[in-house]
């Protein structure tokens, strides 16, 4: 009789690509409570349209490059996309907002490359910056925390508003992001951004109502949630702690030394590290392996340059938040990080 | 990068990067003390079992062979010979299956068994202390031993270099899983693989020896350190469970924090290895003049009935040795010569078990699921983590796919083990270690078609200048020959002869006269045209 005839090693860890892309996402979990907790359902529809768009366009690119859709959806890499993309656009951006960002980090971002791994950039952050540059207006109307707005936003209000852009009792968006104050309210780094610009000293931007938690209400506890199921990722050896750990030092330390110098330009730590998209960035965005350094030291210098040009972005450019920028500005770097970082091998003269 | 000796001395052990825990699974064979495994009827003894150059064949077919009677016969150089397994008759030389990944036949010698397994007459060295250190390795050469760990390098080859050692260390890892034949043999013989270890000290001419021993194996720790008492110049290291520490290099890196250069050999840095089996058949073929004509082999895996250790005796068809353990064979069988990480399966089982044959395992798909479709990189780096090189596997891999060789050779493709434990965490199911074997293939071919072409060259130039030169003599020899010639001719005038050249010259003289009379009689034939127009 003869025998099957296979190549060593005959044994296999059974970790595959699926389980540690569903780990991924069910890390997510408490962050995405955070985000539901202190604005609403909203975030489970944009999950719910991006999960659809990401399977649909998944598979129309495999049927176009003539392979097998399933080989695709096997391993679960769309859905951590999408994923990623829903919890970082504001929670009742109109539908096709979602639709059109997935659609491009699928299609263009992944597939015109050749599909998973083949990637240069994130898919999820070159699908955001997409939508942040063609469509300000709705990418910035983030809504206000429930705990600050006049007005409750219910399940059917939700999916009325993400369908057609008003609630069942016909407010706007616009009309909901009044605070109690009746001035529209910002997320924290925008409002911070803003009263540094017109000259304000950052303790007087703290003075804010949407400061009344130390980084930001409710902000602070969605970063806290995503750090939480940041660290299980590590735990569970999903993610090395070089890359998040980069990130946040080379956030961190250009926070204190401006704090130091300059405090009047200072946005301050704690809003550094615990607002805006801080600890999503970190661990869930900045980890893409396909799309990050290979080697451990290059994974820290590459965590190290995302969270220094995030610092650089928040303080002197353009946009309240720079994490989805910075993250692309550092894939570019990839290549020459690799190239530098190659460790030395056994024998070639390093130490034991 | 030498580590301080003082703290090799006291017996600190060092970590190397990377490294799996696989599933070790050596409770199914473990448990079994050593058996010997019954006859064959026949035995095909492949004439290389070693790496080198095979010995040349001193039997025919018909001949009847004693047990332990060479096949071969090695001349000059580092080959090894082969000896008959058992008493017995030849009965076909000729290409046959042997124990090889590419399933490629050598040259083999079947033997069939007479049944008496009567032996040929051992020549022990007479005198072992007063024996000489060429006498000691032509013994280990003529006894056909080469390492039993898995390279089966001709231990005679790699004793004879002569340069300053520190230590010589005795690996009884045993990292690879399901395996526990180095176990067994440490449990149950450790005096003679110590006395072993001691002849290697004396033929090495090393002042001290190193005995590792993975964690997981208790029972051969205590046999061990039992049997050490008797040896000052011995030191057990005990060594955490971690593949692939048995490995040489890690296993260098682990016992004395040194690496061995990139290219180079263990004695480079004042180091040499043997395992354990190794130690033992140098000890019985030099005190008892056996040559190396069986070895404990591992039968193991779900679909035997009769897990154990057995001494099989080199030769012995894999098909008799499953036989003896009562197989079973489900569809799509996999039969693995060697371990779950780096052994390779069997085509079929008529492959004989040989010199570096130290498992035979038979697995359920239960217990060692067959491979996954390979799925794209993602570039996780999981490969990166547990590799003991110290290389970048996903980088490897996508420059071997691309066939960029400059762009490996950079990444130090060459460096690479071949362990496996990139394979085995890898996400994506991709058989790294088979990309990267294809690829070292694909580099050695071209260097050797380089090397051709190099030597084409070289022919073609020398070929040409060859002609270049001949033309010049020729050249040369005709000039000479012309001047000789004008100087004879020159001196025979001198002495009164003839001058050829006087006859030419009145040649021409007439030639020219000839012209002349030719140009008047026209000019007056026309003269006389004119006139009568």
């Amino acid at each position: 009789m003869s025998f099957t005839i296979a190549t060593s090693p005959h044994t296999h860890q059974r970790r595959t690509t699926q389980q540690v892309m569903r780990w991924v996402y069910l890390c997510m979990v408490p962050g995405v409570a955070a985000l539901t907790y202190f604005f609403g359902w909203g975030v489970w529809l944009q999950m719910l349209l991006a999960l659809i768009t990401a399977i649909f366009t998944e598979a129309a690119c495999m049927w176009l490059r003539g392979r097998s859709a399933r080989f695709a959806w096997r391993d679960h890499t769309a859905i951590v996309t999408a994923l990623l993309l829903a919890v970082s656009i504001p929670a009742y951006a109109p539908w096709w907002i979602i639709v059109i960002g997935t659609s491009f980090s699928i299609v263009v971002v992944k597939h015109v490359y050749g599909g998973v791994g083949q990637n240069l950039f994130n898919p999820a952050m070159a699908g955001y910056v997409l939508l942040l540059i063609s469509f300000p207006v709705q990418m910035t109307s983030w809504p206000v925390p429930q705990s600050l707005g006049q007005y409750t936003i219910n399940f059917a209000d939700s999916v009325s508003l993400v369908g057609s852009g008003y609630t069942q009792s016909g407010y706007n968006m616009e009309q909901l992001r009044t605070g109690i104050d009746g001035a529209t309210m910002a997320t924290p780094l925008d409002s911070m951004k803003t009263d540094l610009s017109r000259s304000l000293t950052p303790t007087e931007a703290l003075a804010k109502p949407i400061f009344n938690d130390i980084a930001g209400v409710g902000w602070m506890w969605v970063n806290i949630a995503f750090l939480l199921g940041g660290l299980a990722l590590i735990y569970l050896k999903i993610i090395s702690w070089h890359i998040p750990g980069g990130l946040l030092l080379g956030l961190a330390v250009p926070s204190i030394l401006i704090s130091l110098f300059a405090p009047g330009q200072a946005i301050g730590l704690s809003v550094h590290l615990l607002s805006g998209a801080t600890m999503l960035g970190a661990f869930f965005i900045a980890t893409d392996p396909v799309t990050a350094a290979t080697s451990n030291r290059g994974r820290l210098y590459f965590g190290l340059l995302i969270g220094f040009l995030t610092f650089v972005i928040r303080t002197w450019g353009g946009y309240p938040d720079g994490v989805a920028f910075a993250v692309l500005l550092a894939n570019m770097c990839v290549p020459v990080i690799d190239k530098y970082t190659q460790p030395i091998a056994y024998g070639h003269g390093g130490r034991s | 990068m030498t580590a301080d000796p003082k703290t090799i001395a006291a017996g600190h052990i060092w970590t190397f990067p990377g490294g799996i825990h696989p599933p070790e699974r050596k409770e199914l064979s473990n448990t079994y003390p050593l058996r010997e495994l019954p006859l064959a009827t026949h035995y095909s003894v492949p004439i290389k079992q070693h790496s080198g150059e095979p010995g040349d064949i001193i039997v025919r077919v018909g001949q009847t062979v004693l047990a332990g009677q060479p096949l071969t016969q090695v001349g000059v150089g580092f080959g090894l010979p082969v000896h008959a397994p058992t008493s017995g008759t030849v009965t076909a030389i000729g290409p046959g299956r042997i124990a090889h990944p590419s399933g490629l036949p050598d040259i083999v010698i079947t033997i069939t068994a007479d049944g008496k397994d009567t032996f040929a007459p051992p020549l022990p060295i007479q005198d072992v202390a007063t024996a000489s250190r060429a006498d000691l390795l032509e013994q280990l050469r003529q006894a056909g031993i080469a390492g039993l760990g898995g390279a089966g390098f001709p231990t005679a080859q790699k004793l004879a270099l002569q340069r300053p050692l520190d230590y010589l260390i005795i690996n009884g890892v045993e990292c690879e899983p399901y395996i526990s034949a180095d176990d067994r043999l440490m449990r149950e013989h450790a005096t003679t693989i110590l006395r072993g270890t001691d002849l290697l000290l004396d033929i090495t001419q090393c002042p001290q020896a190193l005995i590792a021993i993975e964690d997981n194996k208790p029972e051969a720790i205590a046999a061990m350190q039992a049997a050490l008492t008797d040896y000052p110049r011995m030191q057990l290291r005990v060594v955490p469970t971690k593949y692939p520490s048995g490995g040489e290099k890690q296993l260098i890196q682990l016992l004395t924090g040194r690496q061995v250069p990139s290219r180079g050999l263990p004695i480079d840095i004042g180091l040499v290895m043997h395992n354990v089996g190794t130690a033992y058949a140098v000890a019985r073929a030099i005190d008892h003049g056996e040559p190396l004509l069986q070895r404990v082999v591992t039968v193991t895996g779900e679909h035997v009935a009769k897990p154990g250790n057995y001494w099989v005796r080199l030769g012995t068809p894999v098909e008799h040795v499953l036989q003896v353990t009562r197989y079973t064979a489900e569809i799509n069988q996999r039969v693995i010569m060697g371990g779950p990480m780096m052994g390779f399966t069997l085509p079929d089982l008529t492959v004989p078990v040989v010199k570096i044959t130290n498992c035979i395992l038979v697995p359920s798909t239960a217990e060692l699921a067959p491979p996954q479709q390979e799925m794209p990189c993602i570039r996780c780096g999981a490969c990166a983590d547990v590799c003991p090189a110290q290389l970048l596997p996903q980088q490897l891999q996508w420059l071997a796919k691309a066939k960029d060789y400059d762009g490996l050779n950079q990444q130090n493709l060459f460096d690479c083990i071949e362990c496996g434990a990139c394979a085995y965490v890898c996400p994506s199911e991709i058989p790294l270690v088979h990309y990267y074997r294809k690829a070292k293939a694909e580099v050695r071919n071209i260097a050797r078609e380089k090397a051709k072409a190099e030597v084409a060259r070289e022919r073609f130039e020398a070929r040409n200048e060859r002609l270049e030169r001949e033309k010049a003599e020729r050249l040369e020899r005709h000039r000479k020959a012309a001047e000789a010639r004008k100087q004879a001719q020159a001196e025979a005038v001198k002495a009164g002869a003839d001058n050829p050249q006087d006859a030419v010259q009145a040649a021409i003289a007439r030639a020219k006269a000839r012209k002349a009379a030719q140009l008047k009689e026209q000019q007056a034939n026309s003269e006389t045209d004119g006139e009568s127009s």
